[in-house]
């Protein structure tokens, strides 16, 4: 058995910045990944970070944007702390060594973002994500006392009679081996469900492990109807073209050459919040004004060259490498797809759940920051913000709580499960991944931009049926050494329980609001429908409550950009 | 759709098995964002180290030997389990090798550093790396000496020199010299900067870090790497053709014949090679005539004129695949778009 006193599970910005914070309030901190730490998938978020930093802007104004933003069913009490501490945090991770870009004073420089009502967006070219990834790595590698478990797979947490939380299985991917880890306090950092959707801008590792293993040992979820439609992704293969172009001056057109954004958005244009440019671009499509291939165009050529070169590098290698086109000199198809986790494990500002030592933080909780529809670039602010805080809380946690002894029954328990996974016959059941795509197909057409009462019980029949064929589903490969098959039928399982959560929540919710767009009800209902819709496990089914939105300052107001 | 043949070399550990070929319709190594920024699926496709995802069949089937798109996983990193290799007993041992953070002098200053605009592009190319190991992968020094650093821990060290935050410039890059296996253990190949996906050009880093380190702090290292550089430039300014008869001697004066024939460590180096210079001599390869007295090129005068042109310049020209500049200098763009230095 392996013990920690706060054990962080995935390694990308919130799990690096929750280890760190741990570690520096000294708790004897391990952090495990199933991929290596700078393969997670904060890498792919390319325009960059919020913070009201500059003497003119406040930290009103960006939680102002983030409420709005959020259709008002973000809690504001968590959008305050965020919007409050997002400068202090912007500057730690420059003196760590982020190359933040600069203006002409050398000072700290900003771009342009939806929905925000000031420039106030730091970066670092168009690989934000990627520049403060590895810079926590590097920090992570200097301090040694943070024991990387780097490719284990978490299959299960472990909670004790009592209901708290006193650690996980996992399983060494390089060797197969099994082992338990007993903890003080466990921190879930292990990202969104993406891959539930096909396409999506998301990395094949999000498959939602972190949201299922909490609502299986009965923490509830919160706003899992919340799914955003990013609105510039590559038609087909799903890639993220980011926010950053049209934050540069890049334009939408349809297939008449129309600037449409005029009639949806028309003081904001192409910088509405995301819902509103997918719903709009989604529009386009449906009423015939977009091209064969539904997508519309982005226009990044109104962007000077020599601009581009320098802020938007790595869209003119996806343009090149993953569309053929050279996005310097001419526009490239785009449409709506899959792309961020508003909802997940529901926690305070803390990062606590509602299992006692069991934290959430990113894109795997749900505080709730960004509600209905997250702005560009909050979402690595969120991971910062509450993977830092969720880490001081655990290492206080720590401090005031003594080991816990665990039974080693659990590690025989998944071991008999995986056993039973590499014991079925190969070709009685169907494959992984023939599940995965009919899944994400099924999400994709009819849990996405626009929804009905129909399309979501056809989703969720689907949804049911793959869970019973997932019961059975085979793999190739029997072996201990890098048995990727064997965690696919895990992953699996996982990805079925998100499905399933997001389908039953989008059905519940009989309004429209952010990304959950009813064409049943199109209407936004603030007088039944401002409110959380809360998922606990009940018997083998989510069950429904609801939650109070917090409000501090904001009153709801009709939404216009 | 055309139909695609993949060779994939397979490998398992359980088995007992040696490696072997197997011919597919399609298989993945590892693999996780699919849009070449999380570097997992680094592999070697018709012998060249890259990333599988953004491959075109189509264009990796034009090159493949009898049709068949041969996929290897890649070189100087032990395989672990078929396209699997071990990138923690290579690649990040050696990242770990060049003190990778940043070592700022003193407390941080209550807002941001406040450092030269252009300085921070430039280091975002060694930022651009996704430590993917095509160039640990491809690195011909590395085939030769394992123990070098090599082109992914060297760019990710001028990531630090270059980064004006940081307080031990010098000691990094002394501490790099001075290593055998540093700086001046590259061999100049181009084979990184060909075969890496990100347009980070380990290689340009590296000379940078030479740069830096001998126009810069003057370190003179004991591996004679810079008296190598300075005996090479020496001779092609007065000859215009290398003399490699001189070449030798002169590396280990720091350029100067008769410095090297009083150093006692140079004595012995250079007695150690004499039996390649009498393989030289019984090939052919070297007369004592062509020896003694070398041949100037015919334009001499043209080579010097280059050098003086160079020389004259009060900056250091350094293009970047991050382009920086004046907005009247757009065409200097095209030039530095390949990813090379002036």
């Amino acid at each position: 058995m392996l013990a920690h006193d706060v054990l962080v599970i995935g390694a990308g910005l919130a799990g690096q910045r929750a280890a760190l914070a741990a570690a520096e309030d000294g708790a004897a901190v391990g952090i495990l990944s199933k991929v290596h730490p700078v393969r997670s998938h904060s890498n792919a978020a390319q325009g960059g970070i919020n913070a009201a930093l500059n003497p003119e802007d406040s930290w009103e104004s960006h939680a102002y944007d983030t409420v709005k933003g959020s259709d008002y069913l973000g809690d504001q009490d968590a959008i305050e702390i965020m919007c409050r501490e997002a400068p202090a945090e912007i500057l730690a991770l420059e003196h760590l060594g982020v190359t933040f870009h600069r203006n002409e004073q050398g000072r700290l420089g900003t771009r342009a973002f939806g929905g925000a009502s000031a420039a106030r967006t730091y970066y670092v070219a168009d690989i934000t994500g990627q520049a403060i990834l590895h810079v926590l790595y590097e920090q992570l590698m200097k301090h040694s006392e943070v024991y990387r478990y780097e490719e284990w797979f978490t299959t299960s947490l472990v909670r004790d009679g009592d209901g708290h939380i006193v650690g996980c299985v996992a399983r060494n991917i390089r060797d197969g081996a099994m082992e338990l880890f007993a903890a003080k306090c466990v921190i879930l950092a292990c990202g969104g469900n993406g891959q539930i959707y096909n396409p999506t801008t998301n990395a094949l590792i999000c498959t939602g492990d972190g949201i299922a293993m909490a609502y299986r040992i009965g923490a509830p979820l919160m706003d899992m109807e919340m799914v955003q439609y990013h609105p510039t992704t590559l038609a087909g293969n799903g890639l993220l073209v980011t926010e950053g172009a049209r934050g540069e001056g890049a334009h939408l057109y349809n297939a008449q050459g129309e600037r449409f954004m005029e009639k949806y958005a028309p003081n904001k244009m192409e910088l509405a919040s995301r819902d509103v440019v997918s719903r709009a671009e989604q529009t386009e499509i449906n009423e015939g004004r977009g091209f064969p291939d539904g997508t519309v165009a982005l226009d990044i050529t109104k962007v000077p060259r020599k601009r581009i070169h320098e802020a938007l590098r790595e869209i003119v290698n996806v343009g090149r490498d993953f569309a053929g086109v050279d996005i310097t000199r001419e526009p490239i198809h785009i449409k709506p797809g899959n792309h961020y986790t508003m909802g997940g494990v529901k926690t305070d500002v803390d990062g606590r759940t509602d299992i006692p030592g069991l934290y959430a933080a990113g894109e795997v909780a749900c505080v709730s920051v960004h509600g209905g529809n997250r702005l560009g670039a909050n979402s690595l602010l969120d991971t910062l913000v509450f993977g830092r805080r969720s880490g001081k809380h655990a290492a206080e946690h720590a401090r005031n709580h003594k080991l816990p002894q665990v039974s080693n029954t659990v590690v025989d328990d998944e071991e008999r499960g995986i056993r039973e996974i590499v014991g079925r016959d190969s070709g009685n059941g169907r494959r992984v991944a023939q599940i995965r795509e009919e899944l994400g197909r099924v999400m994709d057409e009819h849990v996405a931009v626009f929804r009905d009462e129909d399309g979501l019980l056809k989703a969720g029949e689907t949804v049911q049926r793959l869970k019973e064929e997932a019961r059975n589903v085979t793999i190739d490969d029997k072996g201990t050494v890098f048995n990727q098959d064997l965690l696919g039928a895990i992953e699996l399982g996982f990805m079925l329980d998100n499905a399933e959560c997001v389908v039953v929540a989008a059905l519940e919710r009989k309004e429209s609001r952010g990304a959950q767009f009813r064409t049943d009800y199109p209407e936004r209902d603030d007088d039944d429908w401002l409110k959380h819709i809360d998922l606990s496990l009940d018997g083998d089914r989510p069950a429904v409550t609801y939650s109070e939105v917090t409000l501090t300052q904001w009153e709801p107001e009709e939404r216009k950009y | 759709m055309p139909d695609y043949s993949l060779k994939i070399r397979r490998y398992n550990p359980e088995s007992g098995q040696p490696a072997y070929w197997q011919q597919f319709d399609v298989d993945l190594a590892g693999c996780s964002c699919q849009a070449a920024i999380c570097g997992s699926c680094g592999v070697r496709i018709n012998g060249m180290s890259r990333l599988a995802c953004n491959t075109k069949l189509g264009e990796a089937a034009e090159d493949a030997p009898n049709g068949a798109i041969v996929v290897e996983p890649m070189g100087n990193m032990p395989v672990l389990k078929d396209l699997i290799v071990d990138m923690d007993a290579v690649h990040w041992k050696k990242v770990q090798r060049v003190v990778p953070w940043l070592l700022p002098e003193g407390d941080p200053p209550d807002r941001e550093y406040i450092v030269d605009p252009e300085s921070m592009i430039d280091i975002t190319q060694s930022m651009a790396c996704i430590h993917c190991g095509a160039c640990v992968s491809a690195c011909l020094s590395m085939e030769v000496d394992p123990e070098f650093i090599g082109p992914a821990a060297l760019a990710k060290a001028y990531r630090f020199v270059g980064d004006p935050r940081d307080a031990f410039t010098e000691d990094r890059l002394l501490d790099l010299a001075e290593d055998p296996h540093g700086i001046y253990d590259c061999t100049h190949c181009f084979a990184c900067i060909e075969v890496c996906p990100k347009d980070v050009a380990p290689m340009n880093q590296i000379m940078r870090l030479r740069r830096r380190a001998t126009s810069d702090y003057g370190i003179k290292d004991g591996n004679n790497g810079y008296g190598h550089e300075k005996a090479f430039s020496d001779l092609i300014e007065k000859y215009g053709l290398l003399s490699e008869a001189q070449l030798l001697p002169k590396s280990y004066g720091d350029g100067s014949l008769i410095r090297a024939q009083v150093k006692p460590a140079a004595l012995k180096e250079l007695t150690a090679k004499l039996p390649t210079v009498i393989r030289g001599l019984r090939s052919g390869k070297v007369s004592p005539k062509t020896a003694l007295i070398h041949r100037k090129l015919k334009d001499q005068d043209q080579i010097r004129r280059m050098y003086k042109e160079v020389e004259s310049h009060e900056d250091r020209l350094e293009l970047n695949l991050y382009i920086v500049g004046d907005s009247d200098a757009e065409e200097e763009g095209t030039m530095a778009e390949g990813g090379q230095e002036g």
